[in-house]
């Protein structure tokens, strides 16, 4: 085994794709380390991408936001300007793990791990973000959504790195959120949750809607159906009923120790009612 | 093996060090510089009982690599006392029995530590919260909670 820490993306990026074995990427270590300590993977090189320039930082630019790959789900918590803008986002980030596990783990590790279950995933889905990856053919964005493949699997091509997530600057009259069901209160998998993205016009009726679900199918879904039963209204009684029928519709979940198919399409819709009701009141609706 | 050789500060120390590629700052600091205060619980990031400050962050040993604390800063629990002077949390931690087996003493006095640090009066709620990543088998929770908010009248007036 060995280890690297290289200081450019392109050296990163030469290093992985010119490896014979099996390569791992470390940011924050908190899904590789577990697995390496758990004998599941035993990689012949692993490339630590927090010394590379730019990696660790959140920026803000003309056209949003970028966070660093290697940024720690703790740094986005604190800032605020993120916060304001994409609160359902921040929300999310800061529900994976603990104080000490938050102090490690990354929004791009959590896509990349590929699980459904990813709290930040849905949260990102739901807020249209794009991820920025570089590889040897040169640097392409892509959504986010279309990163995981299914349980563990992405479509990142060898030697590939996600160097940035990126977020759009808000649009006025704008709210996210998101929410999960686990049955402790804190420091748990989601059995199932909901991310919600909504924009406003100048009176409360909403204009774009992204409904996103986790946990709810092999990869994360983004419910078309969903957002059409919001888009064109107000958030009144009858456009949240059909919002949690249509998420109930749309689940394909597995049934397992931590909740059956009936009580994740059930709470599933539940889940987006009130993550809806939460975005629409941070973006000012009444 | 050789290993990669890192520099680190530990409790305010230079430390050099050799370690392997797959070796975790815990096994570093227990096996090669005989810091045995922070404990492996499951050694998978869920327990706390490894916890250090690295650069001010609150972070779980067990899942750095020993490789990853090239030119950081790391606290353990070894670097809260001066001397014979036991750290307020400590001295408080004994005065409220704040522990039994005292295998997650030491993770819980880092995170409790890096909390105070933060928040130098947390209400009860972000105490339980801000220590919800370490677990005790023993306590209950109720002592700790107690020896922590003792600690930080303590400090506050100090």
């Amino acid at each position: 085994m060995r280890y690297i820490r290289p200081l450019s993306i392109e050296d990163a990026v030469g290093q992985l794709a010119g490896s014979a074995g099996t390569a791992a990427i470390l940011a924050g270590g908190s899904d590789l380390l577990v697995r390496m300590k758990g004998g599941f993977v035993e990689p012949d090189l692993i490339v630590d991408i927090k010394s590379i320039a730019g990696l660790s930082e959140i920026r803000e630019t003309a056209e949003g936001f970028s966070i660093g790959a290697a940024v720690p789900c703790a740094v986005l918590g604190e800032s605020a300007a993120l916060k304001k803008a994409w609160p359902g986002v921040v929300e999310a980030a800061k529900l994976i793990g603990s104080k000490q596990v938050q102090g490690r783990c990354t929004i791009t590790g959590n896509l990349c791990n590929a699980s459904p279950a990813a709290d930040s995933v849905p949260a990102l889905v739901a807020a249209g973000a794009r991820a920025s990856i570089v590889g040897p053919g040169g640097r392409r964005t892509i959504a986010v959504a279309s990163v995981p493949t299914g349980p563990g699997k992405t479509s990142l091509a060898k030697g590939e790195i996600i160097e940035a997530i990126l977020l759009d600057k808000r649009a006025p009259r704008s709210g996210d959120a998101y929410l999960r069901f686990i049955p402790r209160t804190e420091m748990d998998i989601a059995v199932v949750s909901a991310g919600v993205n909504l924009t406003l016009d100048e009176h409360g009726v909403i204009k774009a809607a992204r409904v996103a679900l986790g946990a709810a199918a092999p990869t994360v879904l983004l419910v078309e159906e969903a957002a059409e039963a919001l888009i064109g209204r107000k958030l009144d009684e009858a456009a949240l009923e059909r919002l949690a029928k249509v998420c109930f519709g749309a689940c394909r979940p597995i049934d397992d120790k931590r909740g059956t198919i009936e009580f994740r399409r059930k709470v599933a819709g539940v889940l987006a009612r009130r993550a809806a009701t939460s975005a629409y009141a941070r973006a000012g609706g009444k | 093996m050789a290993g990669i050789a890192v520099s680190a500060t530990i409790n305010g120390d230079s430390v050099e060090y050799l370690c392997q590629p797959d070796e975790t700052l815990l096994d570093v600091l227990r096996d090669r510089l005989g810091l045995t205060g922070a404990k492996e619980g499951c050694g998978t990031g869920d327990c706390g009982a490894c916890s250090v400050i690295l650069d001010n962050r609150l972070v779980c040993s067990c899942l750095v690599l020993g490789a990853e604390a090239e030119g950081r800063r790391v606290e353990t629990v070894e670097g809260m006392a001066h001397g014979d002077k036991l750290h307020p949390l400590q001295q408080k931690f004994l005065e409220h029995a704040a522990l039994q087996c005292g295998i997650c003493t030491p993770g819980f006095l880092i995170a409790a530590k890096d909390l105070l640090a933060k928040n130098p009066d947390p209400t009860e709620e972000e105490i339980r919260f801000g220590l919800a990543g370490n677990l005790c088998r023993c306590t209950g929770y109720d002592k700790i909670v107690r020896a922590v908010q003792d600690a930080a009248t303590v400090m506050k007036g100090a």
